[in-house]
């Protein structure tokens, strides 16, 4: 009978992640919830984000309170039909509470960590979650971001396949050398295409954001034979728009103050951006080698305070399946880059800003996962 | 990004320094140790083992066992700063500063302003600091006052691990003398700290928390028991800033002051002895700058004015606790 107990426990976003706050639940004990409901605002050192449900049925208990801390992978409600007794419930959960402080220890150890290739030179920083035969994923972030960006939508996309979260140059763990010559978007690809041949992917579908759509995007069409489909979030090179007010700003402040109201300007909700997340960012900034190589990236790809590439008039060649997600609220590149787009590649506008990768993560998610299959 | 201790941030700032740069030298006390000897080469590391494993990777010539003699040793090293390389030495324990005192204050510290700027000094001192750990009177001082007194130097005391190698870092590519302030009780701790090298700027205080009922000003070691007792206070409902100098030379008396203006309320914490300590400094700058917005008298929370204790419990009950910490802040509040 316990097949028919679900249980909802918590989610592990990013790396660093060991515990998270029940900041408040959306739905009250007894509601029938669909898979992918929200159903729980959930707060952690890093990051505010609500919480959609892997699971239908009946929400038969609320384990944890409101305001409440536990560890990732610790039981927060359970879902099952009504057919299930409540004694039956109150032995599940004790038994699952029991087994899980007995595993506690090792569960965060058994988390993958990043690691770093060799790609024609430079040392590119990369998070492997996944395997199976399915084609594989490589994610591309975006200007200033990191492999993190993606904690949200990774793991949902490793069923039967290897995907690879990538640090682009010039960010996080990756070569701060940007070399000789110009940092643009078919610089950047290039590296991308090391990084594959590195790992010896051959093949791979490439979701980029921003900045790194506009790489997914270039791959597309300068590289086909080693791309099965892209996927362009909020993208860069589709016009020539770019709110160089959160560019400078983001390389201009030096203090948590300063940056705080920059990072803003990436989400619709302000909640998102936490103390720790700014935190990180100042942190990247600090690292030997960034400002110059971010400067650089600056330079080649937004001089003047417009986009250097436009990609709009090659999209007709694109032998590859393209899709376009944004974000109706991007404060950064403007979602009506997406507007004029050849039927061949669908648009999905949704209720978010510029991470909306983030802040809609299981909508993308499920975007993503039907592009990549049909 | 991989979790590393104080001594590990500490040991990869110097190694990656010194990988990056041929002149940084470093000196001291058993810094490798077995010199001479018969038996194990780079035996000690120093005292706590926070320099092993340099000596094996940049040879004798760059990392120099010292005689115990610190007038000479820190005097041949404002010297060789002076000349063309970037030392950096070893002051095993702050309390022998006495023994070399001249050589860093009247000497180092005044060189580039006696010679008219002709003279860079770009020596780094590392020491250790800090009570709790059983070592008595003449092995326990804080002393930063001592050094921060004096124009010329600057001085860092990093209060984490991720502090210490961005601090010692910016420490060993600045040009002026600083000393930097290691906690002795601290080498365990453990934090996330960046692989790759990076420098924090002297001047700029961190805020580890803000909130809006008080400013806790915290040094070094007393800055993660502020932070224990603001997690504290906060599920009560008493939110707290907490201002980390970094560096008490040179001071970041904007971000200071308008912490405490913005909470109206003070509470300065700080291990060395009261009188003449970093306490009053930033009590009385605080009193002359900011004291329309403050809605109460400041608080110090500092050692005894005594000689630390050997007795295990005596030492306990010397060292600013997080009770007396939390005391402090509710006096505040009951204005």
């Amino acid at each position: 009978m316990s097949g028919a107990i679900r249980p909802i426990v918590m989610p592990k976003w990013g790396l660093a992640m060991q515990e998270g706050m029940v900041a408040r639940w959306l739905v009250e004990e007894g509601a029938e919830i669909k898979a992918g409901d929200e159903i729980l605002d959930i707060e952690t050192s890093k990051i505010a984000n609500v919480y959609e449900s892997p699971v239908a049925g009946p929400l038969r208990r609320r384990v944890v309170g409101e305001g409440e801390t536990v560890a990732v992978g610790a039981l927060l409600g359970v879902v099952a039909d009504s057919s299930v007794p409540d004694p039956e419930l109150d032995g599940f959960i004790a038994s699952f509470q029991e087994e899980f402080a007995a595993h506690a220890a090792e569960a965060g150890v058994a988390a993958p960590q990043p690691e770093t290739v060799d790609a024609g030179g430079k040392r590119i920083r990369y998070l492997a979650i996944g395997e199976g035969d399915g084609v594989p994923l490589v994610f591309i972030h975006g200007f200033g971001g990191d492999l993190n960006n993606w904690q949200f939508n990774q793991e949902a996309l490793a069923g039967g396949r290897a995907t690879y979260a990538i640090d682009l140059p010039g960010h996080g763990g990756s070569t701060k050398d940007l070399g000789a010559g110009h940092v643009h978007v078919g610089a950047l690809a290039s590296a991308v295409v090391e990084f594959m041949n590195a790992k010896e992917i051959a093949k791979a579908h490439v979701v980029g954001h921003s900045l790194g759509g506009a790489v997914a995007l270039d791959l597309a069409l300068n590289h086909p034979d080693r791309v099965a489909s892209a996927t362009a979030i909020c993208t860069a090179g589709l016009g020539p728009d770019i709110n160089m007010e959160y560019i400078d700003g983001f390389m201009q402040a030096k203090r948590r103050k300063q940056l705080e109201p920059v990072l803003h300007m990436l989400v619709a909700d302000p909640e998102m951006v936490s103390r720790d997340m700014i935190e990180d960012v100042l942190k990247f900034k600090r690292l030997d080698g960034v400002e110059t190589a971010l400067n650089r990236i600056i330079d080649d790809c937004f001089a003047g305070g417009r986009q250097a590439l436009d990609l709009t008039a090659r999209l007709a060649e694109l032998a590859v399946p393209v899709q376009v997600i944004w974000g109706s609220k991007d404060r950064i590149i403007p979602a009506r880059h997406a507007e004029g787009m050849p039927a061949a590649i669908p648009v999905h506008l949704l209720d978010a800003g510029h991470m909306v990768h983030m802040e809609k993560a299981a909508e993308v998610n499920e975007r993503i996962g039907r592009h990549i299959e049909g | 990004m991989s979790r590393k201790s104080y001594r590990q941030a500490i040991n990869e700032a110097l190694r990656q320094e010194m990988e990056r740069d041929p002149r940084v030298i470093l000196m001291g006390e058993d810094v490798a140790g077995g010199l001479g000897a018969p038996g194990e080469d780079d035996a000690w590391g120093g005292p706590l083992g926070v320099t092993k494993g340099l000596m094996p990777i940049f040879g004798r010539d760059r990392v120099l066992d010292t005689p115990i003699t610190e007038s000479a040793f820190i005097g041949a090293a404002a010297g060789a700063a002076a000349t063309g390389l970037r030392p950096v030495a070893e002051l095993m324990f702050v309390d022998f500063f006495g023994v070399c005192f001249d050589q860093i204050y009247n000497q180092a510290a005044k060189f580039r302003y006696m010679f008219g700027g002709k003279a860079v000094t770009p020596l780094v001192i590392r020491t250790m600091y800090g009570a709790g750990f059983r070592a008595a009177s003449q092995h326990s001082q804080c002393l930063y006052p001592v050094f921060t007194h004096i124009p010329g130097l600057k001085v860092a005391l990093p209060s984490s691990p991720y502090e210490a190698k961005g601090l010692l870092i910016q420490s060993i590519r600045d040009d002026d003398p600083v000393i930097f302030f290691e906690h002795k009780a601290m080498y365990d701790e453990e934090e996330e700290v960046p692989d790759d090298p990076y420098a924090i700027p002297f001047g700029e205080a961190n805020l580890t928390r803000e909130g809006d009922d008080v400013t806790i000003v915290a040094f070094g070691r007393m800055v993660g028991l502020c932070n224990q007792v603001a997690d504290k206070l906060e599920k009560e409902g008493i939110s707290c800033t907490v201002v980390d100098p970094r560096t008490t030379s040179p001071l970041d008396t904007d971000t200071i002051l308008e912490c405490i203006e913005e909470t109206g309320r003070l509470v300065v914490v700080d291990e060395a002895h009261p009188r003449c300590s970093m306490a009053t400094d930033i009590a009385a700058l605080a009193a002359q700058n900011v004291f329309k917005a403050l809605k109460g008298p400041v608080q110090m929370v500092t050692a005894p004015h005594a000689p630390v204790p050997f007795s295990p419990e005596l030492e306990d009950l010397y060292i600013p606790s997080p009770a007396k910490i939390e005391s402090a802040v509710r006096k505040t509040m009951a204005n």
